[in-house]
């Protein structure tokens, strides 16, 4: 182990392994679309569909009889829900910024695995734009978040709230996380439009893939597309959830009024968004045999990125304790005692434990490249950042500054079902992705390949540095 | 039945370049490279300006930010005006989070809407669509493509430059489906 480590170090590992041909990729990465599903993929997506219409039902049965449903009360108005969408909208961090900054930076590693993770993106932000639309109460009414006269006084919307803020941030992440997704498909939907034998999967590519020919006058438009549209999600990705953190700082409670929390926030999202990309990018290229496209070099850079982000994190936990002392606020300085040591112990200490202490285990080289080691640090990143969501909602609201108004909270069977519900949807979305769509960006790839460029290309780069 | 143009493949990616600055030179413009991933410097060697899309995404930024500020300043100054805690009814400050959001909202839209009107996509039709090897374009083969409609073509002259680029598989290729005493002639062109 030690020897091959070491040789690792030395010489730079090759991004695809075996050494394959164009053409072999193109096979490679068209044949999961175009073989048959097993009772494997089968299986999982009955069992992913099913905990998504459970959870959908029970997003129906809080629209028909009201929010009341929720384990919600007078201190504490925002509970799972707001959790949830914070936790989802963090997740849907990591896609973007595997797939803009990344290749901003010219790191040729991304290629394997930006178009699962941008798919991630956008499944995790659906979700969380379902979270924070089924908190709203009266969901029918969601027009008057849009600045649309339609409100019952004709009134525009508020612009200084933050929370329309958010209507603004999360849309445009939406729109434009899909865009990008769907422009980088483009070229490889058309690859499928030729490699498929059925008509009708052909016709539905060929739709899709908008008469892609692969034409290199095409191909200069699309280029410059791409690192626009890199280039514009890159502030994006950090504008979004500094935004989310936004709806808690604007307020004047005790533990969310801090201007540690953009850049905190963002850490964190990257932190789970990684978190997430490794825990289904470990079980992807096992079941769809993508080990040489999704290397350990890959897996390597991504627990390196998670314990950076990891480390991050737990300064800023460290920091908003420091500043609560230091700041002499009385207020502020409870929240954070009662945070380690209140009602709400169990879940900042969770937070700790799975947050800072378990990437600490990706020092070693030998444990970033050992996959149940990996499978289960990623697991625990997720449970972590889902806690420190609710950690910072809840020990801020259910202590406010009257100790009579003081309250705890504990959700409903509802709020359980709907968040179990909002796995089974990014599942069920993600499994329909990874058998219909190629998983692999597959000219990003070949582009990528070694000899794949004109060697003359690289001489004129020689001359120039 | 028409000639819509004349096909070459080419294996070897180095090929590609000085082939196509060899179809420049010669006075084609109506011709093109198609490629299963982008060659970078092919673009340069056969010539293709660079493309105007920054522009658009950049007209698409403007008018973004200039929504933005017009939108928030004209509902809350303007048409109802909303005191909140007798502050001024309009600040660049509360404004900078949607100035943002919809410069980049409107300047991705524009670009991919660029894109689209640049490359000319959606399309049902292509000129080359009836050619079978033309589909291993988007697979692992660089094939070359002088369209009918330059002012130079003529099927026997273009199919000799091709030979003589060292393009393989040399095939012309009509706007209707070829049928089966055509598709058995085309290996004797390969020999040829």
């Amino acid at each position: 182990m030690a020897t091959k480590l070491q040789a690792l170090r030395h010489e730079r590992e090759p991004l695809v392994l075996g050494n394959p041909t164009i053409h072999d990729i193109t096979v490679k990465i068209a044949d999961i679309a175009e073989s048959k599903p097993n009772m494997k993929f089968l299986l999982a997506l009955g069992f992913s569909a099913t905990l998504a219409a459970w959870g959908l039902g029970c997003i129906l049965y809080t629209v028909f009889y009201g929010v009341g449903v929720w384990g919600l009360n007078n201190p504490i108005g925002w509970g799972w829900d707001i959790t949830n969408f914070v936790f989802w909208v963090g997740i849907g961090h990591a896609g973007t910024l595997i797939s803009a900054i990344l290749f901003l930076f010219r790191q040729k590693w991304r290629t394997a695995i930006n178009r699962s993770a941008e798919a991630m993106t956008i499944f995790a932000v659906i979700n969380a734009t379902m979270m924070v639309l089924s908190h709203t109460g009266r969901q029918w009414l969601f027009t008057w978040l849009l600045p649309a006269p339609m409100n019952q006084m004709n009134m525009w919307t508020n612009f200084r709230s933050p929370l329309e803020w958010d209507v603004f941030a999360v849309n445009t992440y939406l729109t434009v996380s899909l865009l990008f997704w769907f422009v980088g498909m483009v070229p490889d939907l058309a690859t499928m439009r030729d490699y498929v034998k059925g008509k009708l999967a052909r016709t539905l590519y060929g739709v899709f893939s908008l008469g892609w020919d692969g034409s290199m006058r095409r191909w200069h438009h699309y280029e410059m597309a791409y690192m626009i549209l890199a280039g514009l999600s890159t502030p994006l990705v950090l504008s979004v959830h500094s935004v989310v953190s936004f709806d808690f700082t604007v307020g004047v409670l005790p533990g969310w009024h801090t201007t540690i929390f953009p850049p905190y926030f963002v850490a964190g999202a990257i932190f789970s968004g990684f978190a997430m990309v490794v825990t289904l990018l470990v079980i992807l290229r096992e079941i769809l045999d993508l080990k040489e496209f999704i290397t350990m070099k890959h897996l390597d850079n991504m627990n390196k990125v998670i314990l950076a982000t990891g480390m991050m994190v737990g300064y800023a936990y460290a920091m908003e304790f420091f500043i609560a002392q230091y700041s002499g606020n009385p207020y502020e300085g409870f929240v954070f005692i009662n945070r380690a040591t209140g009602d709400y112990a169990w879940a900042y200490w969770s937070m700790v434990l799975c947050n800072v202490i378990s990437p600490q285990v990706f020092w070693f080289a030998g444990m970033r490249r050992s996959i149940p080691v990996m499978f289960i640090v990623s697991i625990f990143v997720n449970i972590g950042m889902w806690f420190e969501r609710f950690t910072i909602i809840s020990t801020s609201l259910h202590h406010d500054f009257l100790p009579a108004s003081w309250g705890y909270y504990s959700p409903t069977w509802v709020e359980v079902s709907i968040f179990a519900g909002t796995f089974g949807i990014f599942l069920t979305l993600f499994l329909l992705f990874s058998k219909f769509i190629p998983v692999i960006a597959i000219a990003e790839v070949k582009g990528v390949l070694p000899n794949a460029q004109p060697a003359h290309h690289h001489a004129d780069h020689a001359d120039k540095h | 039945m028409k000639v819509t143009g004349v096909l070459g493949d080419f294996k070897d990616v180095n090929h590609t370049i000085t082939a196509a600055q060899q179809v420049n030179e010669a006075g084609y413009r109506e011709f093109d490279f198609f490629t299963p991933y982008p060659v970078h410097g092919l673009d340069k060697a056969m010539g293709v300006k660079r493309t105007i899309l920054p522009y658009i995404s950049f007209v698409g930024a403007c008018a973004g930010l200039a929504t933005a500020l017009g939108l928030q300043w004209w509902t809350g100054a303007v048409d109802y005006k909303l005191n909140i805690g007798g502050k001024q009814l309009f600040a660049i400050q509360f404004s900078v989070p949607i100035d943002f959001e919809l410069t980049v909202l409107l300047c991705a839209l524009s670009t991919v809407a660029g894109l689209f009107h640049l490359c000319r996509i959606p399309t049902w039709w292509h000129p080359f669509q009836n050619d079978e090897g033309f589909k291993k374009a988007t697979d692992d083969t660089f094939v070359l493509g002088i369209y009918a409609t330059d002012d130079r073509f003529h099927v026997e002259t273009v199919k000799t430059f091709m030979h003589q680029l060292g393009a393989a598989n040399v095939r012309v290729c009509y706007d209707e489906p070829a049928d089966a005493t055509e598709v058995t002639a085309t290996p004797s062109v390969v020999t040829a």
